[in-house]
């Protein structure tokens, strides 16, 4: 079964397990792609472990071999399917998890969230990276907001409800919403 | 679309002025800044302008004299507004408010980096491209979607031509740099492992830059040169490529004077074959910058009600594509080409 085929990767799922493969790009001298790919792919399931010892539901790391990470499949429902008050805030409590732990996910929509077992997983580190700045923490907050917009009537109460969320878990959750209301008015990240 | 319009271009190096009309370029005289030694002096470069403007106006209205087009046949004037040095945007926007006021014709402010799509736009078959903008100053990747052009990735410190110019100088190279490094770039033998920085969608040259002046301490020119340019060409591919991906775009445009790099374009090439992609070069005297680009999306902005009074006519260096409020494409324009 194949999942998606991004920019980056391709990603299949087999006996449960899930297999996500950074493909070479032939524009790319082979010797640099192959550096970025391993590189990438590491620091990927390395961003996956921290992020689950900060408290944050992740796939469990099986195996990583040149550019390919085998990964626990995480078998439930994207939360864009399923998305109301209550699990907002309580995806606001995890991105709070996240932002306090250093991380950003770099890519957080309604489709890289996932309910398991009443259980929230977070998926798809692929752009993720390590920083603690109130921009790149304001960036990542408002390109989730931009997939409730897109896709959610109730997109202001599930705003909300994630701030009421992050605002609990995260001491610097202002000075960050308050960034995220600047970047949406640059009009960049569409 | 109808009209004539005069547009002056003067955000750094190149002072220009054309002529154009819905067809073509009617007339363009341009006279270059060439610092005798080093980059660019903003200073100098504005005093260049001040002298040589009148020179630029005066040679285009008579050239297209000549193409049968007058004076009193322009409709509008337009100009670069930002983003750019500021001492030469504001000498050029002089010029072009005085033209303006003598001709009694309205004034148009354009944003220098949406000329450079705009000109591509018409003068190759692209019609919806993802944007790969890279030149001295700037290193962008733009797309239209809904009423803007989009800054889907963008350097978050110099542009990639003003990387390669830095490298250059402390190489002992002269300016500006990025021919010399592709030539040195085409005797290489060994790759030299640099900094690639891509952060989300957007880059960073200024590291990479210093790594290469520093790896030339135990390496040959040829190979710093080939290992600088691969690296940050892979960069902004790959930026690019993802503009794609998420855009769902299927045309790749190419714009500035880094544009003029062939392994550049040879990567480009191969990104778009690979995704299926249509990639597009506009003739070389279009890529660098150019009158005929302000002239052209004056006429677009012009024919769309898109002008300004004199009074409000600043100049902005730091102007964003993003704040430009595209009237010139129609808003049903996504849809009719999902259709």
């Amino acid at each position: 079964m194949n999942l998606t085929n991004g920019a980056e990767a391709v990603v299949r799922v087999e006996d449960g397990v899930l297999i996500k493969e950074r493909v070479p790009k032939s524009y790319r001298l082979k010797e640099l792609d192959e550096r970025i790919r391993k590189e990438r792919t590491k620091a990927e399931a390395r961003l996956i472990s921290e992020a689950r010892r900060a408290g944050v539901p992740t796939p469990i790391i099986y195996d990583i071999e040149n550019s390919t990470i085998k990964m626990q499949y995480i078998d439930g429902i994207a939360l864009k399917h399923v998305i109301d008050d209550d699990l907002s805030e309580q995806i606001g409590i995890l991105v709070a998890e996240l932002h306090a732990a250093g991380i950003i996910h770099g890519d957080l929509t309604t489709s890289n969230l996932i309910l398991s077992n009443d259980k929230i997983y977070m998926i798809d580190f692929g752009l993720s990276f390590f920083e603690s700045s109130v921009e790149a923490r304001g960036v990542d907050v408002h390109v989730l907001f931009r997939t409730f917009e897109s896709t959610h009537r109730d997109h202001e109460r599930l705003i909300a409800a994630f701030c009421r969320g992050y605002r609990k878990e995260f001491a610097q959750a202002d000075e960050v919403l308050e960034r995220v209301k600047e970047i949406e008015k640059r009009g960049r990240y569409a | 679309m109808k009209g004539t319009v005069l547009g002056i271009e003067g955000t750094a190096w190149n002072l220009s002025a054309a002529i154009v009309n819905e067809k073509d370029v009617i007339a363009e005289v341009s006279d270059m800044y060439r610092p005798p030694t080093g980059g660019i002096h903003p200073r100098e470069a504005a005093q260049h302008h001040a002298k040589y403007a009148s020179y630029v106006v005066k040679g285009v209205l008579e050239e297209a004299k000549q193409k049968g087009v007058d004076a009193s046949d322009i409709d509008a004037i337009s100009f670069s507004q930002g983003p750019g040095l500021g001492a030469c945007l504001r000498t050029v926007a002089t010029a072009a408010r005085m033209l303006a006021i003598s001709l009694d014709v309205p004034l148009v402010g354009v944003n220098h980096c949406l000329a450079h799509v705009e000109v591509g736009r018409w003068k190759t078959p692209a019609t919806d491209p993802v944007t790969l903008y890279v030149s001295g100053a700037n290193s962008q990747v733009l797309a239209y979607r809904m009423g803007r052009y989009r800054v889907f990735g963008e350097t978050l410190d110099i542009g990639l031509g003003n990387a390669f110019d830095k490298f250059a100088r402390s190489a002992g190279l002269g300016h500006p740099g990025g021919p010399q490094i592709e030539q040195f770039a085409r005797n290489a033998s060994n790759y030299i492992p640099l900094p690639y920085v891509v952060k989300g969608m957007d880059l960073s040259f200024s590291g990479l830059s210093t790594a290469a002046t520093a790896a030339l301490k135990d390496n040959s020119m040829e190979d710093v040169c080939y290992s600088f340019q691969e690296t940050a060409f892979a960069m902004v591919v790959e930026v690019t490529e993802r503009a794609l991906a998420h855009t769902g775009k299927n045309e790749v445009l190419l714009a500035g004077g880094v544009g003029a790099n062939m392994r550049l374009r040879e990567m480009l090439d191969i990104m778009c074959n690979e995704r299926g992609a249509n990639f597009y070069v506009p003739e070389k005297r279009f890529m660098g910058d150019n009158g005929a680009m302000i002239a052209y999306l004056g006429l677009l902005m012009y024919d769309s009600g898109n002008v300004i009074d004199v009074e409000n006519s600043h100049v902005n260096p730091n102007f964003r594509p993003d704040d430009v409020d595209v009237t010139w494409i129609p808003r049903d324009f996504e849809e009719v080409r999902q259709s």
